[in-house]
């Protein structure tokens, strides 16, 4: 039997253990996102032992690795066929796991072009509470057999069963990389960042911090001299553009780091600033406001509400009560898909929603 | 034990051809009309036999009865009145499907979405538009088109298929290679469980709380739940599209150009193939100008800016000249691109023309194996004594092989099956799956038995059983039960791994 078969049967050993005696898990990959989402108290299970990549061929887009996988030797791999995650995960700290950020489901700042980490989920293998090994999705872009399972993980933060192994679209890297910089306020940038995203133009991620809305541009060199001409602004020395983008997906930036309390709204990109809600950054063209606000959290909330979106109380906050709030109706289904896939609820309990 | 559980979850209705208890159909007609106007509610034999089947029309039954309600509450109350009275309930949108998953239920009520024929809205800020599901694909893109904008998922029917269809089988179309399938471009979905609740998932913003219920939904074949309201996503117009045209003697050299072209980088918005049969096939249909010496044709689009586009055009022609093509051409206008796509869109109907019937199948398999798909399709032929025409989405592994047989002819329908499940079977061996876009409805239960374990099939009940516990919505449709997987007796192939590799298979 090879390493990695022992350490799957390892980790499949430790899973029927637990659910025979009913006792929790804490799924982990490298822990970098341990701050993310509610506590969960339970024995470590640390994924990292079953890794390595399965399946890579470039010229069919697809990336199958091992969940323990850490994202620098994927984004190392693919950058040697001069292809990338087009959702740019985050790598809060070195060095996540694969199976880490598809159970996170977080995007960087190309999301709002390039897609969200579920949208490049074709499949994934998911250890169940029983030990068994179910495979969803596959290998090919397009592929509707069957419920959509792998994509349901995406986000789900274990609380289903342990993520083994996923196969992911990957894209070409984009020719060139510019940056244009414009001096304006939130409001304008959020109406800029709307029309613009309106037009045929190679936009690859934007964000305003501090009177200042930075845009990338991605594609063929002539299409962005293109839209430079069409766009104005400032050019922006890659020098410091890639490690501003960088410092964005990674939450390096200063504003990251200088607020103890951090709520992260998902809000229609067109909403137009939240007034009252503390100091702000802005990515995803305006779909994405991070504010640094020490508002009870039910006004928060309820500004988020009004704008046409949720707020999730990504650093601070009461236990229990980091994720908003879900509808009585979706919330049912959430606790009915728990209780058939875990029904000891042994994987990551109380981690998305705390009775679950 | 969870594989207990699971197995609670396997269905216990009827078979879908069983005929209702005498005195059910005036019952439950009495029912849903006291809770909906007159023309609502549809029960005489005339009237429902336009319902009998979908695209699929192999595959035919008459419902019970069909509801056609225009308001959320009058959906709520054929929800809340079926599920009172234990009546399956069957959504269908425009009909076009191609799996037979709006197949009617012998006791079921068909549930028409037919008057949810309206564009809430078109927010141009906000790239998004909120539209009912009896909305036509195509008409999102045309109320679109005054912004600049438009919806990118196209199938080939998209001038009669519904978005609320397109949401149920997560329908991709011939640019979502670039632009993505139903899927990536649902922000979201308002609908409705069979209890009659309305339920939200997703909205106008990227993401929501909780599970991805929205990502589960979409091409779930209405199992998990009615939908009202969709929520989707435009994006801009291109300002340019030109197509390249390449001819090959070989179609695995062909296979080998779609690769290369991936390989170097470039993302077509459109990549398709089709064989020598398609082409001679559509050519007198639409005078498309396709060159009926090659063994294969490729179609490669290129989208974007002028200048993007010059460059991609010139980038790909020269890998298509690498890669051994016979013949390169460029579209010069508008027009001659809607010439060379005409084909390609009209090669089902051109199907039709050649033949009395015609079998489309819809598998996917990774790219580097179409070479070998295509010469074990041509080795089937000879064993079912039928043909076959072959178009591809290339550029995503899609196969849509139409097998062409004469229902009329004792046994050719039998071996057209069979010929499809063969090539279904072989996807699965290959590495891909036994639907892309098309869905598994009634049509690929069978198939399904080969491609997931029972634990995984299990698994997907349960699921069902999370948003329907009566389990009552589409019963007997896309999720094959353990009986009917033993009744088939094919194996279950471990992804892509075959027993015995080295074994001829056809």
């Amino acid at each position: 039997m090879d390493r990695m078969d022992s350490a799957l049967q390892d980790l499949r050993r430790r899973v029927i253990d637990a659910n025979a005696a009913k006792t929790p898990l804490r799924l982990r990959g490298a822990g970098t996102k341990d701050f993310y989402g509610e506590r969960c108290d339970g024995a470590l299970l640390d994924m990292r032992g079953y890794c390595g990549v399965v399946d890579y061929e470039p010229s069919e887009l697809v990336i199958t690795a091992r969940c323990g996988t850490s994202l620098s030797d994927i984004e190392s791999l693919l950058a040697r066929n001069r292809q990338f995650l087009a959702f740019e995960p985050p790598a809060f700290a070195p060095d996540p796991t694969i199976g880490g950020i598809i159970a996170c489901g977080l995007s960087g700042p190309r999301r709002s072009q390039a897609g969200a980490a579920r949208d490049f989920v074709l499949g994934a293998v998911l250890l169940c509470a029983d030990g068994e090994l179910l495979h969803f999705g596959g290998k090919v872009i397009k592929n509707v057999a069957g419920f959509d399972v792998s994509r349901l993980l995406c986000g789900s933060l274990g609380i289903l069963g342990a993520i083994t192994e996923v196969s992911l679209k990957v894209l070409p890297l984009p020719r060139t990389e510019q940056t244009l910089q414009f001096e304006m306020p939130a409001a304008q940038a959020l109406e800029s960042f709307n029309r613009w995203a309106g037009l045929p133009l190679p936009i690859s991620a934007s964000g305003w911090w501090n009177g200042q809305a930075r845009v990338r541009l991605s594609g063929a060199p002539s299409a962005l001299r293109a839209a430079r001409t069409r766009l104005g602004g400032e050019l922006l020395d890659a020098a410091l553009a890639d490690p501003w983008w960088r410092s964005l997906r990674d939450q390096t930036h200063t504003f990251f780091r200088d607020t103890d309390t951090l709520w992260r709204l998902s809000l229609p990109s067109s909403a137009p600033p939240v007034a009252g809600a503390g100091t702000q950054l802005i990515e995803w063209g305006g779909a994405l406001r991070w504010c640094a606000s020490d508002l009870p959290a039910a006004q928060l909330r309820a500004l988020a509400t009004a704008a046409g979106g949720t707020a999730l109380h990504w650093r601070g906050g009461a236990p229990g009560q980091r994720f908003h709030p879900l509808a009585p109706s979706v919330l049912a289904i959430h606790r009915r898909l728990k209780a058939r896939f875990d029904p000891h609820r042994i994987f990551n309990p109380g981690r998305l929603i705390a009775d679950l | 034990m969870p594989q207990a559980e699971f197995d609670a979850d396997e269905p216990r209705w009827s078979q879908s051809d069983e005929a209702p208890a005498p005195g059910r159909r005036l019952a439950v007609a009495a029912a849903l009309r006291a809770v909906l106007p007159a023309d609502c509610v549809l029960s005489g034999d005339n009237e429902l036999r336009p319902y009998e089947c979908d695209g699929l029309s192999v595959f035919r039954q008459q419902p019970m009865l069909v509801a056609l309600p225009r308001t959320e509450a009058e959906l709520r109350a054929v929800l809340v009145e079926c599920r009172r009275l234990g009546v399956p309930v069957v959504a269908r949108g425009a009909g076009t499907g191609l799996s037979g998953g709006a197949m009617p239920h012998a006791c079921g009520v068909v549930l028409s979405l037919a008057r949810f024929d309206r564009i809430l809205e078109i927010n141009a800020p906000a790239r998004i538009a909120r539209v009912q599901p009896g909305v036509r694909n195509l008409a999102v893109s045309e109320a679109a088109a005054a912004y600049g904008l438009f919806y990118a998922p196209d199938p080939s029917s998209q001038i009669a298929c519904s978005i609320g269809g397109n949401v149920a089988e997560n329908s991709g179309g011939v640019h979502c290679l670039k632009y993505g399938l139903t899927l990536h471009n649902v922000l979201g979905l308002r609908g409705c469980t069979i209890d009659g609740e309305p339920i939200e998932l997703g909205g106008g913003a990227l993401d929501a709380p909780g599970l991805d219920l929205l990502a589960l939904c979409i091409g779930s074949e209405g199992l998990l739940l009615i939908v009202t309201e969709v929520i989707l996503r435009l994006v801009p117009k291109p300002e340019l599209a030109q197509v390249v045209m390449a001819s090959f003697d070989d179609v695995g050299k062909a296979g080998e150009a779609v690769a290369a072209i991936i390989a170097a980088g470039i993302i077509p918005s459109g990549l398709e193939m089709m064989d020598r049969k398609a082409a001679a096939a559509v050519e007198p249909f639409v005078n498309a100008g396709y060159d009926l010496s090659a063994a294969a044709i490729l179609l490669a689009e290129s989208d974007g800016t002028p200048e993007e586009v010059n460059e991609e055009v010139g980038a790909m022609e020269r890998v298509l000249q690498a890669a051994g093509a016979t013949a390169i051409s460029v579209s010069r206008s508008e027009a001659e691109r809607l010439r060379f796509w005409s084909g390609r869109k009209n090669a089902f109907p051109a199907a039709g023309r050649i033949s009395p019937d015609y079998y489309c199948m819809d598998g996917t398999i990774p790219r580097k194996n179409l070479g070998q798909m295509l010469k074990a399709i041509e080795q089937m032929e000879h064993k079912y004594g039928l043909q076959c025409m072959n178009v591809f989405h290339a550029g995503d592994g899609n196969l849509h092989p139409l097998i062409l047989f004469d229902a009329n002819r004792t046994g050719e329908w039998e071996r057209a099956d069979r010929f499809g499940a063969d090539i279904l079977e072989l996807c699965v061996q290959l590495g891909g799956t036994i639907t892309g876009e098309h869905g598994v409805g009634v049509e690929k239960l069978n198939s399904m038995c080969v491609q997931f374990s029972p634990a995984e099939r299990a698994a997907f009940f349960a699921v069902k059983r999370a948003f329907d516990p009566p389990g009552l919505l589409n019963p007997g449709k896309a999720i094959p039960t353990l009986a009917r997987c033993a009744e088939y007796g094919r194996m279950h192939v471990r992804h892509g791994r075959l027993a015995h590799p080295d074994l001829p298979r056809f």
